[in-house]
């Protein structure tokens, strides 16, 4: 029993931070809004240099080989800068599928390349226009089909860097790669792990940002930072997050197990850290007061992006269902906290 | 990062349940704040507990403990709260006073003050909140006079828990003239020394588990100060921490009664107002997350981590989660809730209402969940004082 990461582990978070820290502030989003651009070619050139892209690729794929753990310290990087390249679901959910299935697929070999995918449990598929091949869901089947294949309808989104689309394409057995759901259900939790650790990565930023402007905004001579209202704000948003944390740490850990156990602890991390998002970014804003609800001030970005990944990999009544099962119809206590099915034990 | 336990901690769960099956009461102790009665059952469980050498699990064999460490000791919390086994009469001594005494005491200190404690010959209360001294704790009036080798305690000190029926209390005094964090002592003294007088209080629950104590020239020798003189205030905050971060309450102790809550949920789930079934879901993630919590808290400490303010956060989360689970229960059992253990009809009723009474402290003692909140924004957050 060891609930700590390795040094390896840390350093490569640190690094992703510290590529984001640099390359994706709020004035490099409001460039690329204003630019009317899918990504930023510099900051996407940076991030696959870095190796992010190939983390949980296996060796056989050309990739690192490592773990969800490993990834979802990444993903909260991308919450806390509200990454609107679509590294966490090219590369932490359709591309570990792809290579589960065939890891020779040439659009793994090129690393600028990004996989978008249509999971059954999403209406819409993000950044389809500017994926090099889809990961389409039919009857139970996996399609591997390329862009120009399929007919793209954008859905414009509340966040303005998610972007939709709706897909409308016509399966082929040319185009079919694999049958059976068990990649669909390891994608699920993939996504919705990684839609939570991203939700703690907005929750901080939030709290961040309001923190920063108690410190620096006055009011009745004083910053309003000093005042209890404040400071219990923010101090409950911070509760919410801190024990958001470990949760999506034990998911991240078992999710690979796929039983009834670990898709129980996946589903309470994505229910519970986009809560602690959402009351981060609620919150945020009413720090801010009316500041908090103009465009110019940056928390409408990652509160938008907590919006959306709220429903987005399973709504929070799919999430509930799934823990309220392994709640009423596997044992619990104290002594059942990591248990697993036999086959894992 | 790998969530297994190893053969060793499985074995180790596998005798602390076997041990707890033989020993354990099969009946609920009536409460030690209840009566004399109940705190001395509860004193004769901490001597069966020690005589298999359970008393404390995490404290070093010189001292009366096990030597094992806090994943082991989760474990055996896990055990205990399964079993049923009663709650702990020591607990200010050996969760509070205890983990202070090994990391201020001297080796006498520890030899004369630690086995009693670990062995419940000694049990002890804590004397901190005075009656102008509660959440602004610094504001302590009760002094402590050098003497010789003596110091003479005077002042009046209240909510201190357990000294209607406890042996020895710890409490902060100050020396004369001195002000707010500074010239702060922490002082051991026994409840039966002269000059002491213990008032119980009735809690809301009836219970008179709490009590004020007066000190009106207690002599204690200069060896029952705890740490340096004037170094109270950073000791106390060291017990504090230990209180708020780790020790206080086992995640244990919710996830059994989250447990205990889906079988009831379970059982009338025919005629409950089914939306209860999110809340029951919501009592278990909440106590899962705090016992995740204090895993990963665990683990960072074997690490060689510390405990820092984010203690504060375990503090309001366990708190808050409690009055939750206990509400949840109440709104299961509907108009049955209101019923005392001895109502004619009180069958399956179970213990909900006397936990539920107990929860609405949480948010209050070991330091207000608002002050926790000025603690996290002020020393996590860096907001303005």
């Amino acid at each position: 029993m060891n609930f700590t990461f390795t040094e390896e582990q840390r350093l490569f978070a640190e690094t992703a931070r510290s590529l984001l820290s640099d390359t994706c502030q709020p004035a490099d989003l409001r460039r690329l809004l204003a630019e009317g651009g899918a990504r930023d070619a510099a900051r996407w050139g940076a991030i696959i240099e870095t190796g992010l892209t190939l983390l949980l690729l296996p060796e056989a794929a050309g990739g690192l080989g490592l773990t969800e753990t490993d990834f979802a310290l990444i993903a909260e990087a991308a919450g806390y800068y509200a990454l609107p390249e679509p590294l966490v679901e090219s590369a932490g959910v359709a591309a570990p599928m792809l290579a589960a299935i065939f890891p020779g697929a040439p659009v793994l070999q090129n690393p600028a390349a990004t996989l978008a995918i249509q999971h059954p449990i999403n209406p819409f598929v993000t950044d389809a226009d500017t994926a090099e091949a889809l990961l389409l869901h039919h009857q139970g089947e996996t399609h591997l089909v390329d862009r120009q294949a399929a007919k793209l309808t954008r859905e414009p989104s509340i966040d303005p860097f998610r972007r939709l689309f709706r897909v409308d394409w016509t399966p082929a057995p040319a185009t079919r790669i694999a049958e059976g759901s068990a990649l669909w259900s390891a994608a699920l939790d993939r996504g919705a792990l990684f839609a939570a650790a991203q939700g703690l990565g907005l929750a901080q930023r939030a709290i961040d940002l309001a923190a920063d402007y108690a410190k620096a905004r006055t009011q009745f001579g004083k910053p309003i930072g000093a005042y209890q209202a404040i400071k219990h704000h923010l101090a409950s948003a911070q509760v919410k997050l801190e024990f958001a944390r470990p949760v999506v740490q034990a998911a991240a850990a078992v999710s690979a197990d796929g039983d009834a156990y670990s898709r129980a602890r996946v589903s309470h991390a994505k229910i519970v850290a986009l809560e602690a998002a959402d009351f981060a970014c609620r919150t945020a804003v009413q720090v801010h007061g009316a500041m908090g609800y103009s465009w110019e001030v940056d928390v409408h970005l990652f509160l938008k992006r907590t919006l959306a990944l709220t429903f987005a990999w399973g709504t929070p009544a799919f999430h509930r269902a799934r823990v309220a099962h392994r709640v009423f119809d596997l044992p619990t206590g104290p002594d059942q906290t990591f248990a697993r099915e036999p086959t894992h034990a | 990062m790998d969530l297994r336990y190893t053969e060793e901690q499985q074995a180790f769960r596998a005798e602390v349940r076997a041990w707890l099956a033989a020993h354990a009461p099969h009946v609920r102790l009536e409460h030690f704040d209840a009566s004399r009665e109940g705190f001395e059952a509860h004193r004769a469980w901490e001597r069966t507990l020690k005589s298999g050498d359970w008393g404390m699990v995490t404290w070093p064999t010189a001292y009366g403990g096990r030597g094992l460490d806090l994943i082991q000791w989760l474990i055996f919390e896990e055990e205990y709260y399964r079993a049923g086994a009663p709650g702990r009469v020591n607990q200010n001594g050996i969760f509070l006073l205890g983990p202070t005494l090994i990391e201020y005491g001297t080796e006498e200190q520890k030899a004369r003050f630690l086995p009693p404690m670990a062995a419940g010959d000694e049990i002890w209360a804590q004397a901190w909140s005075e009656p102008q001294a509660g959440s602004d704790l610094a504001a302590v009036r009760s002094t402590a006079v050098r003497d010789g080798d003596d110091y003479v305690l005077n002042g009046h000190k209240i909510w201190s828990s357990r000294a209607a029926f406890a042996d020895w209390a710890f409490g902060l005094f100050r020396a004369p003239g001195s002000e707010r964090h500074k010239g702060l002592s922490l002082i051991l003294f026994p409840l039966n020394a002269s000059g002491v007088t213990v008032n119980p209080i009735q809690k809301m629950n009836g219970h008179v588990g709490f009590a004020e104590i007066f000190l009106e020239d207690v002599r204690v020798p200069a060896f029952n100060r705890l740490g340096a003189e004037g170094q109270g205030w950073e000791i106390c905050m060291a017990t504090a921490g230990f209180e708020r971060g780790l020790m206080l309450r086992s995640p244990a102790r919710y996830q059994v009664a989250a447990a205990q809550l889906a079988a009831l949920f379970r059982s009338c789930a025919d005629r409950v107002d089914p939306a209860l079934e999110a809340e029951v879901v919501r009592a278990w993630m909440n106590a899962e997350a705090y016992a995740l919590s204090i895993y990963a808290t665990a683990s960072r400490l074997m690490a060689g981590g510390t405990i820092g303010p984010e203690a504060s956060t375990n503090k309001i989360f366990w708190s808050e989660l409690d009055i939750h689970l206990h509400q949840t229960a109440l709104a299961i059992l509907g108009p049955r809730a209101e019923l005392l253990p001895a109502a004619p009809d009180a069958g399956g009723v179970g213990d909900w209402l006397e936990d539920y009474i107990f929860a609405l402290a949480g948010p209050i003692y070991a330091g207000s969940n608002e002050i926790q909140r000025n603690i996290i924004a002020e020393r996590l957050l860096g907001l303005p004082r």
